[in-house]
């Protein structure tokens, strides 16, 4: 028995989160085994990248399934899902039987099993924080899942011919198997229907300029408390200063003064700072879902009694227009 | 152009999520009631594209008798029609969901069928997928940019820093995200011509799903209250004296 996994891939290396999905999908204790889709390039023979393959050996990857699809060189949901929903009716080498395909819940992750879930009719569990195989009878696992991005856990029951599951990768550790696996790659070649190849991306050069806040290692917050449009300069030289990004709660998008892409939260950017030092936000839930993975939160609020309070480690009582721009120059003349 | 937006009633949480006693549902009797944030996008994004070259646009939804007043909400925002697929208040699976509304978008004109991205509660990533496979129709997700082209639309997201461009024939369905569009609000003649309209009504059927909900739960509190640095300007330097301590201080 095993599981198939989706790894997607980051240039040479799987993605972190499909390790820490892969690390979920070991607790079923079954053997493990990865679909990935390379570009045109990066198969030649079973030549993988070479790092991908070492880091699928590390997380206990016995069978490793490298896509050829001719005339596909990049992302097509459909051909994916279908393609996975193959290897998981024929079963894999080692392994033998797949009972279980379980993905990231990344855009792509979520979406390409949404597909298999259509085209197999299979119920689809999203964002599961942990899975166990249920005691009763195969067919049955047990599972808990974010609900609300993560303000609400689901404990549910799956009953189905295989399970199918993405993972809150934020949510998982990626942990290294015990020991490293002999990996096999194999190249496989799925009959992919035409219309299944209709829907595929056409990949554009990076957007430039700026620090990306997902990963950025300090993130500055201003919410309602920051009062409008032009508030945001303080906040903004501070972010500067302590080389991070500035990101905002949905009022503060939603009123259009700071673009979407700067917004944190359930609709928003998930970030996952070493400091995240929020201003004048109340700290809705919506907004706490994107910052949960914060290793430390400082909130600066008039409102001693702002939800954040109950989320942030330290606080500061007091109006953001004051304390910010006081830290600023206390900064600055530290030098 | 025919467009369909599907939108979900939510509850409106705001500082606090409470689960009711029984551990089936979010506490609403504090709260009142919303769409997901992706869905007022989609039908800011509906209205838009029909206002630019003419269409009607219908909103859709599968809820109690009460998701009515979310309709009448997307009404006053420029939609044209409302069609509510009433169930018992029941919570429906992604699966059951995404056939009633196949089933109901199968007997409408619709060229272009908008979804959120996922809806605010549930976050099942699928029903729009689910209902463009039952439909046979080409689907995207995530998008975040609709452009016009001469045989449909070209949809454009973000992945790892990238754009992902999509081309999509009509009819299909597209999923959108908040980021899309600024939403606007109501007017005072949408209002009104809200509360005058007339809501279809149907009753599909609930069917039992392999996926089933045994508890709700509030994650354990892994922080503790916060410490207090102190008030105002005179906490500055306690504060300088942490962003040291955390090595944020280049």
């Amino acid at each position: 028995m095993s599981v198939l996994v989706l790894a997607e891939l980051d240039g040479s290396s799987v993605a972190d989160a499909s390790l820490r999905a892969l690390s979920l999908a070991r607790d079923l204790d079954e053997a493990l085994a990865v679909a990935l889709f390379p570009s045109g390039a990066e198969l030649e023979g079973a030549g993988l990248p070479g790092p991908a393959v070492e880091q699928l050996a590390a997380y206990g990857v016995a069978d490793v399934y490298a896509a050829d699809v001719p005339g596909l060189a990049g992302y097509a949901p459909a051909a994916w899902a279908r393609a996975m929903a193959g290897l998981a009716e024929s079963g894999v080498a080692q392994g033998g039987p797949v009972t279980a395909v379980v993905a990231a819940a990344t855009d792509r992750g979520s979406e390409v099993l949404a597909h298999l879930g259509a085209i197999t009719g299979l119920p689809v569990a999203a964002n599961c924080v942990s899975v166990s195989v249920g005691a009763a009878e195969p067919g049955r696992w047990e599972l808990v899942r974010q609900r609300w991005a993560g303000s609400l856990l689901e404990d549910a029951e799956l009953e189905a011919s295989l399970a199918v599951l993405t993972v809150a990768a934020d949510a998982v550790t990626a942990r290294p198997a015990a020991a490293p696996a002999g990996t096999t790659v194999h190249v496989f070649r799925p009959e992919i229907p035409a219309e299944d190849l209709l829907v595929r991306a056409a990949e554009s050069a990076e957007r430039g300029g700026g620090m990306s806040l997902a990963t950025a290692r300090v993130v500055v917050g201003g919410g309602r408390g920051v009062g409008g449009p032009d508030g945001f300069a303080p906040l903004e030289e501070l972010a500067g200063l302590l080389g991070g990004a500035l990101g905002v709660s949905r009022v503060v998008t939603s009123q259009g003064w700071r673009p979407h892409r700067q917004q944190v939260g359930q609709t928003g950017t998930k970030i996952s700072p070493e400091l995240y030092l929020a201003c004048g936000i109340s700290g809705a839930i919506q907004h706490m879902a994107g910052c949960l993975s914060a290793k430390h939160i400082v909130a600066v609020n008039t409102d001693p009694d702002a939800p954040i309070i109950a989320h942030a480690d330290y606080a500061v009582i007091g109006d953001l227009g004051q304390v910010i721009p006081a830290l600023v120059e206390a900064l600055r003349a530290r030098g | 152009m025919e467009i369909v937006v599907c939108v979900k009633r939510v509850p409106m949480v705001g500082g606090r999520i409470v689960v009711t006693a029984d551990g089936q549902d979010v506490d609403t009797r504090m709260s009142g009631f919303t769409v997901s944030p992706h869905e007022e996008c989609a039908v800011e994004e509906a209205v838009q594209i029909a206002e630019r070259e003419g269409g009607r646009v219908t909103v859709l939804t599968l809820g109690p008798p009460e998701a009515a007043d979310q309709l009448r909400d997307m009404l006053s925002l420029g939609a044209q029609q409302a069609m509510l697929l009433e169930t018992d208040g029941r919570e429906w699976g992604p699966v059951s969901t995404a056939a009633a509304i196949a089933g109901a978008v199968r007997e409408l004109p619709c060229d272009l069928l908008l979804f959120g991205n996922e809806a605010a509660d549930t976050g099942g990533y699928q029903v729009g997928v689910r209902v463009a496979h039952a439909l046979g129709r080409p689907v995207a997700t995530g998008i975040k940019k609709l452009t016009r082209t001469d045989a449909g639309f070209q949809a454009s997201r973000e992945y790892r820093g990238m754009q992902e461009t999509y081309e999509l024939p009509l009819p299909a369905v597209v999923s959108v995200k908040e980021g899309i569009n600024l939403p606007r609000y109501p007017s005072l003649p949408g209002r009104l011509r809200a509360k005058r309209a007339t809501i279809e009504v149907s009753h599909p059927q609930w069917q039992p799903e392999g996926l089933r909900k045994r508890r709700l739960r509030v994650p354990e509190e892994t922080r503790k209250r916060a410490e207090v640095l102190g008030s105002g300007v005179d906490a500055v330097p306690a504060l300088v004296n942490l962003l040291d301590e955390l090595g944020v201080l280049s």
